[in-house]
């Protein structure tokens, strides 16, 4: 019976940059719970005769050739960005990492 | 705030180093891994971009067919296992230089997996490094650090990506912990990452040019007191990016955490940075929750299975690799093993080849690009492939030599000429007029007047004393500039004496 506690809701946010309140953390951790709960009586109910699938389709081998396609002109690709210079997106300065 | 440091030989008299590599290598596709943009380098910022390269909401990913074919490729040539089937996995990670705030890569179902790479250190010692897996991923966007103390991260006021990279196929190799290596620890790992880059190309699969960062390795490095010692916690040094580096890299890793051991310390696993210019690495992000991927199958792309049969056409399709081409060579040209090595380690392995191609034996050729021309190279602080003279330049000077029309040291006047821009050797030998004299009458004339000239040899030489014939030969050679062939001026010396 998988249980969810309130820090590894609080783990779980703060892994998706989602800043929680206490009482925010405290209902999540109730309606997540719920969620778990399904999800641990359908894995009850598969066998290790179903396999596991990622996919709802019975496909594999989508492939695409490797031939290129006109690419978006630089300003539509600019529009979204918050912030642009010399082409480029600009972006809030990077803390605790090198690229 | 610099390292302590121990002494590198004495740090590995006191600890065994294990490694491991992780080398990425951008295909070399004409487009990307998952959409049509053009890969590119060098191109404008953010213009080979489409909404998948932005991961814009509703853009679907398609797996580029021949990305696939190339990964196989590699597989196959690491003598890994070829998956029946993979998929594709979401890698979670906040950093801009994705849009998607995931990388799509592979996980628990890479591609490739189990094989081994041979590899020959500097002085022909074997190694064999086994490979975990090899999987496809996607390569990521290249952040610019405005601002701050030298454009370092810290203290940048902020960052501008250009996307062009972003989505280029990638793969990458993870080996197994490299144990025995012992203080050639460095050694190995750089010796294996040459290896890859030449299978690389010999596959056709990537150009793999280290200075465009085609080829970027992560270096782990632990140690532990004994060989039987289970493994220390390891560092990862992130995108080491030349030969050098990747040895120094490690070297740097082993007296640094030898220090720490030393002062009873403990190693943090942590991500560290090279620093080229310096030659050290620092500290980077400790892995703790950012290690925390949070990885899921891609829900967007569908399963890749592999039919045996085009795996075992891909296998017959490989191209000879380099370290079975060199076993080849070596007995076709019948090189002795140190030779070979020489000529692989000068980077004249193709040239060679190429000049046997265009004539010239292997003795000969290697003479040619291990000797004169290695020492112009050496000289003028170039490449050996870089100096201003073809292979079939060479084949056609050794023809000329062969053929009789130069001598060796007629024919290193014409390999200056060459090597000057005055054309190919046949141009540059009459324009010089360095041509062997080998009609008999001028020789004659010369050996007449030589004979004539030192009369108390000739007559040594003619009452049957050979011994000062030299002095004859050496003044007919002055006399025809050096263009006589020697050999045959004694035959003639000899056949007038006894006249």
């Amino acid at each position: 019976m998988a249980t969810l506690s309130r820090d590894e809701v609080a783990r779980v946010a703060a892994l998706a940059r989602i800043d929680l309140s206490p009482t925010e953390l405290d209902r999540l951790a109730g309606e997540l719970e719920v969620i778990v709960q399904s999800v641990t009586r359908v894995s009850e109910v598969a066998t290790p005769d179903v396999p596991a699938t990622s996919h709802p389709l019975p496909l594999s081998n989508v492939f695409r050739a490797d031939v290129p396609v006109a690419p978006l002109d630089r300003d539509e690709v600019l529009a979204g960005a918050p912030a642009a210079l010399d082409g480029k997106f600009l972006v809030p300065q990077i803390l605790g990492e090198e690229a | 705030m610099s390292d302590t440091l121990v002494d590198y030989d004495e740090a590995v008299r006191r600890y065994d180093p294990v490694i491991g590599l992780e080398v990425h290598v951008e295909l070399g596709t004409v487009t990307k891994m998952f959409d049509g943009a053009e890969q590119s380098f060098g191109d404008e910022p953010n213009t080979q971009i489409t909404p998948v390269s932005l991961g814009l909401p509703g853009a679907l990913p398609v797996v580029n067919g021949t990305a696939v074919e190339y990964a196989v490729r590699i597989g196959l040539a690491l003598g890994c296992s070829i998956a029946p089937s993979c998929r594709f996995a979401r890698k979670h990670y906040f950093y801009p230089d994705l849009t998607k705030n995931f990388q799509t890569s592979q996980y628990d179902e890479p591609i490739a997996a189990d094989g081994h790479v041979d590899i020959e250190l500097a002085d022909g010692t074997p190694f064999t490094v086994a490979i975990e897996r090899a999987h496809m991923e996607e390569d990521a966007g290249k952040n610019t650090h405005v601002g701050g103390q030298g454009g370092r991260i810290h203290g940048a006021t902020y960052s501008l990506v250009d996307y062009n990279r972003a989505g280029v196929p990638l793969v990458e190799i993870v080996t197994r912990p490299i144990v025995g290596a012992g203080a050639l620890a460095p050694e190995v790992a750089r010796a294996y990452v040459q290896t890859l880059r030449d299978m690389f190309r010999a596959l056709g699969v990537s150009e793999a040019r280290m200075e465009r960062g085609n080829v970027r390795a992560d270096v782990n490095v632990s140690l532990r007191p004994t060989p039987d010692a289970p493994l220390g916690t390891r560092t990862e040094t992130k995108n080491v990016n030349s030969f050098r580096s990747i040895e120094r890299a490690v070297r740097y890793e082993i007296s640094r955490q030898a220090a720490i051991l030393d002062a009873g310390g403990t190693i943090v696993q942590e991500t560290r940075h090279w620093h080229e210019d310096r030659g050290i690495t620092s500290a980077g992000r400790v892995k703790s929750d950012a290690e925390d991927y949070r990885y899921m199958p891609e829900p967007d792309l569908v399963p890749i299975v592999c039919d045996p049969a085009w795996i075992e056409q891909i296998r017959l399709s490989l191209p000879e690799l380099p370290a079975a081409r060199r076993r080849r060579l070596t007995d076709e040209w019948g090189y002795a093993e140190p030779e070979m090595r020489d000529v692989v380690n000068a980077g004249a392995l193709d040239l060679i080849e190429a000049t046997v191609a265009a004539g010239a034996s292997p003795a000969a050729a290697r003479k040619w690009w291990m000797g004169e021309l290695a020492r112009t190279a050496k000289t003028q602080e170039v490449d050996l492939g870089d100096l201003p003279i073809t292979p079939e330049q060479i084949g056609a000077l050794q023809r000329l030599v062969d053929a009789g029309r130069l001598t060796d040291k007629l024919a290193r006047q014409v390999l200056e000429g060459v090597l000057a821009g005055e054309g190919d050797p046949e141009q540059v030998l009459v324009a010089r007029g360095l041509e062997v004299v080998s009609d008999d009458g001028p020789l004659l004339e010369a050996i007449d007047a030589a004979l004539a000239a030192q009369p108390d040899v000739a007559a040594k030489v003619r009452g049957g004393n050979l011994g000062p014939v030299g002095a004859i030969i050496g003044a007919v050679m002055k006399a025809t500039r050096g263009q006589a062939d020697a050999a045959r001026v004694r035959e003639l010396v000899l056949e007038r004496v006894q006249a």
